[in-house]
């Protein structure tokens, strides 16, 4: 049996365990730096949902501990996989949020795509599982070059059932490449529970069909999603082949925007398993280990604010993407016939006045015009 | 055909070393029709991959090594075989470069060998090209000789788009002709006629009576079937060899159309939203003025691709196109 792995206690029943080896304070304020980032671009995000100037959003509300941690143990060199659920984790490595959000905004193109090679993130995957077999193919491509990086994945426990992760982890083990993945067990895929996905009592008892290492974690506590991936990433460098890891937690909120809970849940189980979110949880152990205080807490508060405000502001300010976008793109090379008779046709007719975005908006608040671009 | 791309995956390998072979029996036994005998013991087993048997996740994998920059060639060992890997082709190929600013395109080539003709077991035998040619964002290819077959795959590895490159099974030993040892294009550099080889239709016969529009397996039975138009009735059918069924080459279409009147379009796949279907809308969208009657189709039926026992009752047929081509003269 897997134990499960967790430093961050609950400042009660759960105890605190020491900081393990490799993070210093400073490395603590960053893990919970970007829980805060993540925590306040998902926040801003459903509101800008109700508000009209977003679609359809998933959130990730109370499993930022699943983000922060495992991309705080990777190199900048090793590549990342997200699913819709991790959409704006490609901005602790430089995609730029307003990116993100202009892809939530229904843009396409330059303005809602991003370069993946550039800062080594994938595309965000939208079907389920289908990004495992990439991050394998990636690996191996990797291992054959002999780059000493690995690629991680993320997927949720739903995904567990697709073809797509079965084969995934069996290529991943025969070819013994430099994978990791890593499963945010949230218990909910929309309203099928866990019980009803799979009949195993946990994910990682499925690594052991594929002869694969498997930790579990608390998907509460950053600390130990960081660990787990640390070392997964570790051996996955050193030629030690692909590792599953699977972080326990709970899906506080609803699957997305445009999902109601009440319909298939108990309000009050969400609310028990809130009392373990983790922007709170790590801030009470980092302030126990007297690495953050008030002032601190409210400095990266502020930070990332103005960060996502910045961001708001310039998805707002992007102009509605023309209708060529239609076209750009779907080859890298050559362009049917077609395409010129397609923007030929358009152009003979005159624009649908309803084809806006969503609904017309106020102007955006600015922001502070000096804070820092990137989040890292 | 065989032996011509053979050469084509020797040449590649040889020249450009992101160049990787992936599939299942492709090592080991040159694959079941030894397409890829000899790559193994030339190149290793990092560069020819005898993967487990799943073809989402032989599809899946060449992406992601796509992504960090080699340039897999994935066999699907036959046609019926691909539909595992339906949802990575259309959802993830299809889309990584219009999902990534064009930056980053899933360069992979999808090898299916297709078609009857060969009394092939059950579900050895399935014509899927239309269902690809519907997805934009793939480019779908079909080679009907040797020499072409070896062409267009090192245009194929080239091109920085993903690739399905349709193998007619029936001419895999049917067809033989003298393929020059010298490639059209410069692999090595990486550029060259790609894109020209790859997307222009050719004629493979000449002649200005009717059009007979068709490729790879039904293109041998075509230039029969003109031939035997031309003793029997004097006409000379000209057959145009599509080559591209994504994209068509339109011009070389309408204009086979135009020159002669009249055209009739061949293939094995069932007729409804067939590639025909296709050609024939463009024509008649385009040069209905040209013709002197309505053009016509030969093609596979609405039903199943049947046991071999009846796969020539299934398959268009010298017989049918003669036929075919005297409603569209007699019209």
């Amino acid at each position: 049996m897997n134990e499960l792995l967790r430093f961050i206690g609950d400042g009660d029943a759960i105890p605190d365990k020491p900081v393990p080896d490799g993070l210093d304070g400073k490395d603590l304020l960053e893990i919970y730096r970007w829980l805060v980032v993540l925590r306040t671009f998902d926040e801003r995000a459903v509101a800008l949902q109700r508000q009209g100037r977003l679609g359809t959003y998933a959130l990730y509300w109370g499993e930022e501990a699943t983000q922060s941690g495992p991309m705080y143990a990777c190199r900048d060199t090793d590549w990342v996989f997200p699913t819709y659920r991790q959409s704006s984790i490609g901005a602790l490595r430089g995609v730029s949020p307003a990116t993100v959000l202009a892809w939530w905004r229904g843009y396409g193109g330059t303005h809602g795509f991003y370069n993946a090679r550039e800062h080594r993130v994938a595309p965000i995957c939208v079907p389920i599982a289908t990004h495992l077999p990439h991050a394998v193919g990636l690996a191996y491509a990797a291992k054959l070059r002999r780059d000493p990086i690995a690629a991680l994945a993320w997927f949720g426990e739903g995904a567990s059932s697709e073809g797509d992760f079965h084969e995934a982890m069996n290529f991943a083990s025969v070819w013994k490449v430099p994978a990791v993945f890593f499963c945010v067990n949230n218990q909910w895929a929309i309203s099928t529970p866990f019980s009803k996905q799979t009949a195993t009592a946990t994910i990682v008892a499925k690594a052991a069909a594929y002869n694969m290492p498997a930790t579990l974690v608390d998907g509460f506590d950053p600390i130990a999603c960081w660990k787990a991936t640390k070392d997964a990433l570790e051996r996955a460098r050193g030629g030690g082949g692909p590792t599953l890891i699977e972080a326990s937690c709970y899906r506080i909120g609803a699957h997305g925007t445009a999902d109601d809970p009440k319909l298939y849940r108990d309000d009050a189980d969400a609310a028990r398993w809130r009392a373990l979110e983790p922007v709170g949880r790590t801030a009470g152990y980092l302030t126990r280990l007297g690495v953050l205080d008030d002032t601190k807490r409210s400095a990266i508060a502020e930070e990332a604010k103005r960060l996502i405000a910045d961001a708001v502001a310039e998805m707002e300010s992007m102009d509605m993407p023309g209708r060529e976008v239609l076209f750009d793109y779907v080859y890298a090379r050559g362009r049917p016939d077609s395409f010129a008779e397609g923007l030929d046709e358009l152009a003979a007719v005159r624009r649908p006045p309803e084809v806006q975005p969503l609904r017309p908006q106020a102007p955006p608040s600015t922001g502070d015009a000096d804070a820092p671009k990137g989040l890292k | 055909m065989v032996e011509a791309l053979n050469l084509g995956h020797h040449q590649a390998m040889a020249s450009d070393d992101r160049v990787l072979l992936m599939g299942e029996d492709v090592a080991k036994t040159g694959g079941v029709f030894r397409v890829t005998a000899g790559l193994l013991d030339r190149f290793g087993e990092e560069r020819v991959i005898d993967t487990p048997l799943a073809e989402a996740g032989i599809i899946g994998s060449a992406i992601g090594m796509s992504l960090y920059g080699l340039l897999p060639i994935a066999e699907i060992q036959f046609d019926a075989f691909v539909y595992p890997a339906f949802e990575q082709i259309v959802v993830h190929a299809a889309r990584y470069a219009w999902r990534t600013k064009g930056q980053v395109p899933a360069s992979i080539v999808i090898r299916i060998p297709y078609g009857g003709g060969v009394r092939a077991p059950e579900m050895h035998s399935d014509c899927p090209e239309a269902l690809f040619a519907h997805v934009p964002g793939l480019k779908v290819v079909s080679p009907a000789g040797p020499a072409d077959a070896r062409d267009m795959l090192l245009a194929a590895i080239l091109d920085p788009d993903p690739v399905i490159f349709m193998e007619p099974k029936r001419i895999y030993r049917a067809v033989r002709e003298e393929v020059p040892q010298e490639p059209p294009l410069d692999i090595a550099n990486g550029n060259g006629a790609g894109g020209e080889i790859l997307s222009r239709a050719r004629i493979a016969r000449p002649g200005d009576d009717l059009a007979i529009i068709t490729y790879g397996p039904t293109v041998p039975m075509s230039i029969e079937a003109a031939d035997q138009l031309s003793r029997e009735r004097g006409i000379e059918a000209r057959v145009l060899d599509l080559r591209s069924l994504y994209p068509l080459d339109v011009a070389a279409i309408t204009g086979s159309a135009t020159a002669c009147g009249r055209a009739l379009v061949v293939h094995e796949a069932p007729r409804m939203a067939g590639i025909g279907a296709e050609v024939s809308s463009l024509i008649h969208e385009r040069v209905m003025l040209d013709l002197e009657a309505p053009v016509m189709r030969v093609t596979g039926f609405e039903v199943p691709f049947p046991q071999f026992a009846n796969e020539d009752d299934y398959l268009p047929s010298v017989d049918r196109i003669v036929a075919g081509a005297a409603r569209v003269l007699d019209w």
